[in-house]
């Protein structure tokens, strides 16, 4: 544990203490710095390689070096169809990896090194791993999406460049050896040949003597079996845990650089709200040498310290215009569904008509889910140092804990008006941050105003500038559904049509409007919303869970597809412009859909009088989902009958104060990535409304699994950070004021220390017959559905809104427990 | 312009500083260049700055310098070292009782400063205790939290 805090993450630039990261990006800006770096320290060159392998054992030892091909374009992107681009193995032994995802307590770091020491059959502690610096690491576009083991373990990912790598050693021992690759095997670094003595032995650093690969990524190239492995799979320790519970961590808040200056931004003080003037006479006489700087409609203060610039922050005179008109909160869902809408026809196999006039029986229902927020524990935080103003000669180097490297260098690069190939972005990690929350937007507070200043400046947000000025909020929904069912309870016709809102998204390289900063510096936040007519389908597809996994996708013309078996269906989105920014939240859009699909079906279930599991697995086809919903089922001792547990409604509760229930969820999350289901248990107050969630009972599949305790610590923490969105969680806002009124933590609540924490139970499936996909967003989407429906099997009342607080739980209670949902409110 | 003394993880630290009411937090991070100590919300709604002052944990975002002016200060990174963690952070290592691990301050030192007086605390105390005032995880890692807290409490670690 201590030698892998201690070896292993050292290199690790997020490890580093600021005095070390600063060595590190002045002693080797660039990566093409780097390997001159490492060729000189490596001394004389003596095995080279090339992709044609024509070496021999004598050339082995007497060839010069063959002019490398550089794997670094002029442009400063990092070839990544080049295996030095991704791996460096050093004459010590020490392998380098380079990768494009980054961490944020999550555990892909540690996950990375264990592919790296798996696929190589290296030890654990000679990986060093370094992710995310534009010009050094691979560009993979953003850490997002549950999509970092389906990137580094497919196609043109950090595998394939190891096993490329593995096979070029290979390859060189066989040469060396003169024995044929089947006759070598490899261990702990050391190619050696079968049956042969210690003078058979050669370390890979002794093969390769400093020298780099200077092949392609192979296709070719067979990986470890996962029924093999003995590194993933296993629960390896975190490598960054240690220096996180010490306190010697460094977040992107801790970076300084010298000369670096404290930034503040000023906000509008209303939604939309444009400069007037600024007076900035009025910080003249504050201490700490105030300068303020203004963009369009963007303003921010620098001064020496943070307190300082947060007085004068406080004290700066704007004149601003009133804002922009903002929908009434108490219409939203009805704004929703307002006014010309772009639509996404997912699924359309032409007979929904038909197919529910002829159901026995029809079900239809709608849910409601309101905008949320990232609410990062830490407000974003960035630190960039501009020099030379704007223009070719100019240069930015920026560090921050954006999610995309590449995409922030070029959209910033945009903003301050300088060639993306002068600009530098380093990730430093910063605190959990879900999605998009502000990081982007706050590297451009910080480059705005180190350009205007001329020297490094470190910029945080207060809480306020977090949550009602800076995120990207998760998109409102209404989705109403309806299904029709055939005399014996089947499915046969299911509909699914909801209606939401975007405005923004993350930022790219012509995008920089697409988040606050980047809007109010004065670059237009592209109209997403164009009103279009849906077009036919050609093809199944999945649209954020849209489409539930009870369907089979068949569209005209078209196979089945899908996880279920329902052949009539019709699945549709529309859009409308957003008066708020939104972008993507932990399961974007995948939340809000299997909130109402997973509710939706236990619905139906009930109506039928059928018990939740059982019902979902006779309209399942994916062995893969039907097994996380056996084994969640089976963990969760499940008590198979149909819900509500009584009859009971409302005010039927006699003397029972506290009403106990089970839920059920499960999910094949976006159609093709990870597998999971949960039994929650909630304990609900009726005289109060409060909901008490007591357990969460899960199983989760995604393929052959990493770090079985990692897996478990993302599945757990995201089915209580769903349950707190499930139970608290809407951003509120006053439309005659013009403000967001959701500005701390006092009125944005989430889940807090003190209320009663859930048992967890996850049983991790491991699959090693299939592909690695993702885990980070999958139990989360489960929990809103989950938590719904253990409330309905408690009270016989259905919560068909999110958030299910005291009030609204109460008043759906009191409505009568006959299924309607409370509507706008 | 003002100097305030006080001991900081046991070294004596002075500072200049020109307003009273500049939060602690900020000279801790800025002069004394603790990387323990977090802003999270300056509202001392999350505990992200935890610290502890004279023994009882504080929230260096709303102390003013001049309040904890004389004072002994700890910070998590006075607790241990990577080479030698204190029993709570080992427990917390042991546990992997983190996602992101920016929060930590509070929880641990809370429930440090509780368990320390009230030895052999239950889980269920540990709860109670750290819900007497505003404290957060975002990342949702309560369970390990308090499962890492509560080996503490009966004097195991591992």
């Amino acid at each position: 544990m201590d030698k892998l805090a201690g070896s292993v993450g050292q290199f690790d630039q997020s490890n580093m203490t600021p005095d070390a990261l600063a060595a590190l990006n002045e002693n080797a800006p660039s990566r093409r710095d780097f390997f001159k770096t490492a060729a000189k320290a490596a001394g004389a060159l003596v095995v080279g390689f090339s992709a044609a392998g024509s070496l021999t054992h004598a050339s082995a030892q007497t060839t010069t070096p063959p002019t490398p091909i550089d794997p670094l374009q002029p442009t400063g992107l990092v070839d990544a169809s080049k295996v030095d681009s991704w791996v460096s193995i050093g004459a010590d032994e020490i392998v380098t990896v380079y990768s494009g995802k980054c961490e944020f307590g999550q555990g892909i770091r540690t996950v990375q090194i264990q592919l790296a020491a798996e696929e190589l059959s290296v030890p654990l502690s000679n990986v060093r791993l370094i992710f995310c610096q534009t010009g050094f690491t691979p560009d993979q576009g953003t850490t997002s999406g549950s999509q970092s083991h389906i990137a580094e373990f497919g196609p043109g990912g950090l595998r394939q460049a190891l096993d490329t790598a593995l096979a070029a050693i290979l390859q060189l021992a066989s040469l060396w050896f003169d024995v044929p690759v089947s006759a070598l095997t490899v261990s702990n670094g050391i190619v050696s040949v079968k049956g042969g003595d210690s003078t058979q032995q050669i370390s890979y650093g002794q093969l390769l003597n400093g020298q780099r690969f200077n092949l392609s990524l192979s296709n070719s190239v067979t990986p470890k079996d996962p029924h093999t492995y003995t590194i993933l799979g296993t629960s390896v320790p975190r490598i960054d845990i240690p220096a996180k519970a010490v306190g010697s961590f460094t977040y992107v808040h801790n970076v300084r650089v010298a000369g670096m200056l404290h930034g503040r931004v000023v906000r509008p003080p209303t939604v939309g709200a444009t400069v007037v003037s600024v007076d900035k006479s009025s910080v003249a006489a504050l201490p700490g040498n105030v300068q303020v700087v203004v963009k369009a409609n963007f303003v921010g203060v620098v001064a020496d310290t943070q307190w300082h610039a947060i007085q004068a922050a406080g004290a700066l005179n704007v004149n601003w215009s009133t804002g922009a008109a903002l929908p009434d909160p108490n219409s939203l869902y009805t704004y929703l569904q307002t006014g010309p809408t772009a639509d996404a026809l997912t699924l359309d196999s032409g007979d929904t008509a038909a197919t529910m006039a002829a159901a026995a029986q029809t079900f239809s229902a709608q849910y409601l889910h309101p905008y949320q927020m990232h609410g990062s524990i830490a407000t974003s935080c960035a630190v960039a140092d501009v020099r030379g103003g704007a223009g070719p000669q100019a240069t930015a180097k920026i560090w921050s804990a954006t999610q995309g490297v590449y995409p922030q260098r070029d959209s910033v690069a945009l903003v301050l008006g300088i060639p993306n190939s002068n600009v530098e972005v380093i990730y430093v990690e910063g605190s959990g941050c879900y999605g998009l929350n502000g990081n982007d937007s706050v590297s451009y507070d910080a480059a705005i105003m180190s350009q205007a200043v001329g020297k490094p400046v470190r910029v945080q947000w207060s809480r306020r500038d977090e949550h009602a000025n800076g995120e990207s909020f998760g998109q409102p929904y209404v989705i109403n559904l309806q299904a029709g069912v055939d005399k014996t309870g089947q499915m046969q016709s299911w509909v699914y049509e909801s209606y939401t809102a975007t405005r923004g998204n993350r930022p790219n390289a012509t995008t920089p409007g697409n988040i606050i900063s980047g809007a109010l510096a004065g670059f237009p936040t592209p109209p997403v919303v164009v009103p279009t007519a849906a077009t036919p389908p050609s093809t199944f597809g999945n649209n954020g869970n849209a489409a539930s996994a009870y369907l089979n996708g068949v569209v005209k013309n078209n196979p089945a597809g899908g996880t279920g078996n329902i052949a009539s269906a019709r699945v549709i989105t529309h859009t409308v412009p957003s008066p708020l920014f939104t972008g993507p939240l932990r399961s974007p859009s995948r939340m809000q859909n299997t909130f109402a699909n997973e509710s939706f079906i236990d619905e139906v279930a009930a109506g039928l009088g059928q018990d939740p599991v059982l019902y979902r697995l006779r309209h399942l086809s994916d062995p893969r989902l039907i097994a996380v919903v056996q084994a969640a089922a089976q963990l969760g001792n499940w008590d198979y009958r149909s819900s509500p547990r009584s009859k009971i409604g409302a005010f039927g509760f006699g003397n029972t104060t506290i009403a106990s229930g089970r839920g059920f969820a499960c999910l094949l999350y976006e159609g093709n990535n990870g597998y999971s289901a949960t039994v929650c248990n909630v304990q609900v107050n009726v005289v109060t409304g409060q909901v008490t969630v007591t357990s969460f009972y899960t199983a989760v599949e995604s393929g052959p699994v990493s770090n079985p305790d990692g897996m478990k610590n993302q599945t757990e923490g995201g089915l209580l950070q769903g349950m707190s969105r499930a139970l608290y969680e809407q951003v509120k806002w006053n439309a005659t004021a013009g403000i967001i009124t959701s500005t701390d933590w006092n009125t944005y609540p989430v889940y807090q220390w003190g209320q009663p924490v859930p048992v967890m139970k996850t049983t991790v499936i491991n699959n090693p017959n299939v592909s690695q996909t993702g885990a980070g967003e999958c139990a989360i989407t489960l929990a809103e559905a989950a938590v719904a429906n253990a409330i309905f099997d408690a009270t016989g009342v259905r919560i068909r809104q999110v958030p299910f607080t005291a009030s609204n739980v109460l008043a759906a209670i009191k409505a009568g427990g006959k299924s309607s949902n409370l509507a706008d409110r | 312009m003002a100097t305030y003394t006080m001991t900081v993880n046991g070294a004596s630290v002075s500072v200049n500083v020109d307003d009273p009411n500049t939060p602690l937090l900020y000279i801790l991070q800025e002069n004394v260049h603790l990387q323990g100590p977090k802003f999270g919300c300056g509202l001392g709604q999350c505990g992200c700055c935890t610290v502890l002052l004279n023994g009882a944990p504080i929230r260096s975002c709303t102390t003013g310098i001049a309040a904890a002016a004389g004072g002994t200060i700890v910070s998590i990174e006075g607790l241990g070292t990577l080479a030698n963690p204190h029993p709570i952070q080992q427990a917390f290592i042991s546990q992997q009782a983190m996602q992101c691990g920016f929060c930590l301050s509070g929880p641990m030192l809370y429930g440090k400063a509780f368990i320390d007086a009230n030895p052999g605390a239950t889980s269920a105390q540990i709860l109670n205790a750290l819900g007497q005032t505003p404290l957060l995880c975002r990342c949702h890692s309560h369970p390990r939290m308090l499962n890492a807290l509560s080996l503490y409490a009966q004097g195991k670690t591992q």
